[in-house]
């Protein structure tokens, strides 16, 4: 398992979580989770449903208050919980916006509540309006935006005090593919600009994008690092045997190879530098016992697969 | 559509003055929890303001339940010394308080439609806290209210069922106490819930029978050695219901002039005005005391 990165400072961290637990009743949602977020980047909390991801999310947000562990946020602890709000942007799964009113309404109640107004009002105003490309839509109402431009509201929202971290609820969910590219553009370019960027997300594309990922399952991160980083940990290749006995293949794979191969539903995966050679190889050694062999480069899914021992969308077996 | 590419000359020297610029810094500003109150507040007004159907409704109802009720029910009963006065005049502070009372049930269901539509997530993370939501909500609803309740005032004045008079004044600052009240009351059920559904249920369980029992609409009989269990028991209903006062009150100050039969029930101004007060000053603290902290409605 990897943890965070032990030469990042403390100081200079967007993000850092020492053991945090966390439970709804009787329901553990985090189990001890201890994360490091580098300051300026794009930074992914990825996870299937029920991984945690939520409910950390929240603890950041000051939503909920922390039951566990140290949670600091811009190297504020989340106790401070006035302190860490005015140092971060939120931008919610669903849309936190007032569609009765226009989005330069929004944008005034935004900075009621973060306590910007007069000339600074006006030139943070302009800024964002112009940064997210919403300056001829200003006097749009809300309710008639397409779902691209409302989230791109949302950000101009979160943007607008100027936080040093922008935190992010699955912003991908309902956009079409035009819109989450704009997306991104708009979070590269903010992340360029110094601001670090912290999402989750459950899609594994989404977070390839992301200068660094986290991937959680079960209230704990299992790995962490740059996306490339993490796949070349599996190897260059990944061979992937079809079979109708996946343990008998592993059972044979280890006496007659040496072996180790991950035994997941009908599927026995290996991971090896030079696939190419090796899958021969195997056709010789399991003749009718495999079904269908192939080969393809590591993916994130696979390495949550090679942590975890079940797929990123079936949940703890 | 998208704007946000980088195929344009203009969003490449955006792109590129981005990205030598050195980090910004955060901004300094102190938020202001009243900023925030009283921008809630206006909000209340504008999205008021944007749904016609809000508008027309809030005057055009209480006016066809007062003429309505009023035709339907003359001459029920008497509740004056002279006789003069009939239904019309006794349920006209009635429906004063009904618009109040609807106004402030609308404004604060908002709240659970804030919550449903997201924006209340947006308040809740805010570095200001969470009493400019009840000040910003029951200034901006308790406002609506009041000027509602004080145009239907002015409706009547001009039908000529009540005259004008120097007590109009008390009464529009006591219809202000009436609609903060209400509002803060509202708040009080709707901060926890999670659906409209809820809201109403409790609405039909718990704040029509306090509108109902304040004297708004049936006789505030006294006590009398004569009468049943049954009619001591809605007496001391009645009596326990703060509303009732400023009920009493507020038809007080619209017939200054009028002396109550002696089988009807009114306690004196002072005591009025204290106990409708003291409901004002302990529905903001209970709003205030149940909206501290998080709660499992601030997740949805």
């Amino acid at each position: 398992m990897h943890t965070a990165d032990p030469h990042v400072e403390s100081e200079s961290l967007a993000v850092e979580a020492v053991d945090v637990r966390h439970a709804y009743d009787d329901h553990v949602a985090l189990a001890g989770m201890s994360l490091r977020v580098p300051q300026g980047k794009i930074f992914a909390l990825l996870g299937p449903n029920g991984s945690g991801k939520t409910t950390l999310f929240r603890l950041l947000a000051t939503l909920m208050p922390l039951q566990s562990g140290e949670l600091r946020v811009a190297g504020v602890g989340v106790a401070s919980v006035m302190e860490v709000r005015r140092r971060i942007g939120i931008v919610f799964q669903s849309p936190s916006l007032d569609k009765k009113l226009t989005v330069l309404e929004n944008l005034r109640c935004q900075a009621a509540l973060y306590g910007i107004r007069g000339a600074l009002l006006r030139r943070r105003e302009t800024e964002v309006l112009q940064r997210l490309r919403l300056e001829d839509r200003k006097n749009d109402f809300c309710e008639k935006l397409s779902g691209g431009l409302k989230r791109r509201v949302e950000l101009a929202k979160g943007m607008l005090h100027q936080p040093e971290v922008l935190l992010l609820d699955e912003p991908s969910t309902g956009l079409d593919p035009g819109a989450r590219l704009d997306l991104w553009e708009a979070l590269n370019e903010f992340s360029k600009a110094g601001l670090s960027v912290v999402l989750t997300t459950h899609l594994l594309e989404e977070a390839e994008k992301a200068d660094q990922i986290a991937i959680l399952s079960e209230g704990k991160v299992i790995a962490q690092g740059a996306p490339d980083r993490l796949r070349s940990r599996m190897g260059a290749g990944l061979i992937t045997i079809t079979t109708e006995d996946p343990h008998a293949v592993c059972r044979r794979l280890r006496e007659q190879l040496s072996l180790e191969g991950q035994a997941l539903n009908n599927q026995v995966r290996l991971q090896s530098d030079h696939p190419g050679p090796l899958v021969s190889q195997l056709l010789d050694v399991l003749g009718d016992q495999a079904t269908s062999v192939s080969v393809g480069r590591p993916s994130l899914e696979d390495v949550f697969i090679a942590e975890t021992g079940y797929q990123f969308w079936s949940g703890a077996s | 559509m998208s704007i946000l590419t980088s195929n344009t000359s203009d969003s490449l020297e955006a792109t590129d003055a981005v990205a030598t610029s050195a980090p910004e810094p955060i901004l300094n500003g102190r938020p202001s929890g009243w900023g925030a109150a009283w921008m809630l507040a206006r909000r209340e007004w504008v999205r008021f303001f944007r749904q016609r159907n809000r508008v027309v409704s809030a005057v055009v109802q209480p006016l066809w339940f007062w003429l309505m009720f009023g035709a339907g029910m003359r001459g029920s009963f008497s509740w004056t010394a002279s006789g003069q006065e009939g239904f019309f005049e006794y349920f006209l502070p009635g429906t004063i308080g009904l618009i109040v009372l609807f106004t402030a049930i609308f404004a604060t269901i908002s709240v659970i439609e804030d919550r449903r539509e997201g924006f209340m997530q947006g308040v809740l993370v805010a570095p200001v806290g969470r009493w400019p939501v009840l000040i910003g909500k029951v200034v901006g609803g308790g406002g609506i209210a009041w000027a509602q309740a004080v145009l239907f005032l002015g409706l009547v004045l001009l039908f000529g069922t009540a005259e004008p008079s120097w007590n109009l004044i008390p009464a529009v600052g006591l219809l202000a106490v009436m609609s903060i009240t209400l509002c803060a009351v509202g708040m009080i059920v709707a901060w926890p819930m999670t659906s409209t559904q809820g809201f109403h249920a409790v609405m039909m369980l718990f704040l029509m029978p306090m509108w109902l029992l304040s004297g708004a609409f049936s006789r505030f009989r006294r006590l009398s050695d004569g009468g049943s269990i049954g009619s001591s028991i809605l007496h001391w209903i009645m009596r326990c219901n703060p509303l009732s006062y400023s009920m009493v009150e507020l038809r007080r100050l619209l017939y200054p002039e009028v002396v109550l039969s002696g089988n009807v029930w009114g306690p004196g101004s002072s005591v009025n005005w204290f106990v409708s007060l003291a409901f004002l000053i302990v529905s903001l603290g209970l709003a205030g005391w149940l909206m501290r902290g998080s709660r499992r409605a601030d997740l949805i």
